[in-house]
């Protein structure tokens, strides 16, 4: 098997697996416990776990730090990392330091603006944007040079790379664009913002597939289970670049059983999603939720998990 | 244009408080033309400031001048004669304004009236928005005159970032994503073509970032 990194992702991707992948958001204190036990729980359920980079610009435990307990856990960490708070030098040391620790999974993100967390004061940087994030761990793993162009003498970081896409915001053809820059930056996999409005989704797929996209680059189904109507309002009113059809909000105020029917939506989802031509694997984000993972992995019938050959 | 926002009169008044003789000093220049730091507005702080000091029974001396502008040396050496027993000035003018005064005259204290706030144009009356971050490395070419440094809230060169909704910056709706207009107008001009380029990073060594900027002027036009 021709790979370019030792990543578990690429392996199974590589095989032709349906790759499914969980999130954890690591916590506003500086004890990891839990995101190990988190990890223990869930490693044979999902195939690798997202840790979020100061999510929402509040400040929690750092995203490598947090991967370093999954993988205490057992289980297969990708590191968020964001264009917020770093400058690329401090973003590369970073780099070479979370592969030095056993991380071979990255995801490149802008960040979300500061002005929505609870530091509103403070300064960004985002010295390079994700695109040129995506660009430079690709250059640290196949060109061996850093982003001044300076070589890396020995032990280059080879991270397996993945890149985030909204299929909801802004018009389709600028998404489509966008996709095809971080695909031509050196994206190997993409995950997705969270699907609500799947007629959409199927529309910027169809154009993916029509571009032969999804042959360069792997596309994971964004989900985020919900229990109330009222976060999908919330969503819908106050969330950037989200797309919820007014059905979905009118079903959970009907459900008698919120929970069950968050469930049900999610493996519902799930199914739909898989059928999606171009599709590669599911993304589920719980949000703090994270005991209904493994409930919508079994109920859409995605377990066991392949094991890595 | 420098554009400028006067400081609260509380705070202006708490930086001048141990002042006796004080002199506002207006700019004629971009503040002027925004209406923040000009001859109409020096006056009006002047005697705000003297009759906030009246009513709170701690009188002071003050008056005010303009001219064209305070970051020449020939229009700076005009407030001389205004500064006899001056031991506060109140400069209006942007931020350079403040600096280049004091460094004329070290021996008097001198405070800003203003927030220097941005480079900016005129969009419609009263109405200033920020169109330059003055980073020393102009790529408007590549962007369809619309500038992402300054005009993306989050700086970004691959633009838009996956917060853009109907045209508007995650941030605030009452600000247009500046990705949004650059894929509008290279459009509409037929150009669509830059944006398959993945821009490089920037250089920021030509900002700021590179340390204090100096420009030396040659006259390259008139020498060959």
């Amino acid at each position: 098997m021709n790979l370019k990194t030792e990543s578990k992702l690429e392996k199974l991707f590589k095989q032709g697996h349906f790759v499914i992948t969980g999130e954890l958001g690591p916590p506003q204190h500086s004890d990891g416990s839990d995101l190990e036990h988190h990890a223990a729980e869930l490693k044979d359920i999902v195939d690798a776990i997202n840790l979020t980079d100061n999510q929402t610009a509040i400040v929690r435990l750092s995203s490598i730090a947090a991967g370093i307990h999954v993988l205490k856990g057992g289980a297969t960490p990708i590191i968020q990392m964001t264009c917020r708070d770093r400058n690329r030098i401090a973003m590369q040391s970073d780099l070479l330091g979370a592969y030095s620790l056993g991380i071979r999974d990255i995801l490149c993100l802008s960040g979300d603006h500061q002005s929505f967390g609870n530091h509103v004061q403070s300064k960004n940087v985002f010295d390079i944007d994700s695109i040129q994030l995506v660009s430079m761990v690709k250059n640290l793993r196949d060109e061996k040079k850093f982003s001044s162009g300076a070589e890396i003498k020995k032990a280059e970081p080879r991270f397996f790379i993945g890149a985030v896409e909204n299929p909801f915001s802004s018009d389709l053809d600028l998404r489509i664009l966008r996709l095809e820059k971080k695909i031509k930056a050196g994206a190997d996999f993409i995950q997705t913002q969270a699907i609500f409005d799947i007629a959409k989704f199927k529309e910027f797929m169809k154009q993916v597939v029509d571009k032969g996209l999804e042959q360069k680059v792997k596309i994971c189904a964004g989900i985020l289970p919900v229990r109330s109507a009222k976060a999908l309002n919330y969503m819908k009113n106050e969330v950037a670049g989200m797309s919820i059809p007014d059905q979905l909000i009118d079903r959970f105020e009907k459900a008698e059983d919120k929970k069950s029917e968050g469930i049900k939506l999610a493996i519902e989802m799930c199914q739909e999603l898989k059928e999606i031509k171009g599709v590669a694997g599911i993304h589920i984000m719980p949000v703090g939720w994270e005991a209904a993972l493994p409930e919508i992995i079994n109920g859409a019938g995605f377990l066991p998990r392949p094991t890595v050959l | 244009m420098i554009v400028a926002k006067m400081k609260p009169l509380d705070e202006i008044s708490e930086s001048i408080k141990n002042a006796k003789k004080v002199l506002v000093a207006g700019c004629g220049g971009c503040v002027t033309v925004c209406l923040s730091g000009g001859q109409k507005e020096a006056e009006i702080l002047s005697h705000s400031i003297n009759l906030k000091r009246k009513l709170e029974n701690k009188p002071i001396e003050i008056s005010s001048v303009t001219f064209e502008r305070q970051c020449d040396k020939e229009y700076v050496d005009r407030f001389k004669e205004y500064l006899d027993g001056v031991d506060t000035v109140i400069s209006v003018a942007c931020g350079v304004g403040v600096q280049y005064m004091s460094e004329q005259y070290p021996d008097i204290i001198f405070v800003p009236g203003q927030n220097t706030t941005f480079a900016g144009a005129n969009i419609e009356h009263g109405i200033w928005e920020e169109r330059c971050m003055l980073c020393g490395d102009c790529i408007l070419a590549k962007t369809g005159g619309i500038c992402p440094i300054i005009r993306c809230s989050k700086s970004i060169l691959n633009g838009p970032c996956g917060g853009s909704q109907d045209g508007k910056c995650e941030i605030n709706k009452d600000i247009p994503c500046a990705w949004q207009l650059i894929y509008d107008r290279l459009k509409m001009q037929n150009r669509l073509e830059l944006l398959t380029e993945v821009l490089p990073p920037k250089d920021w060594s030509k900002s700021r970032d590179g340390g204090p900027r100096k420009y030396i002027w040659e006259d390259n036009y008139n020498e060959s």
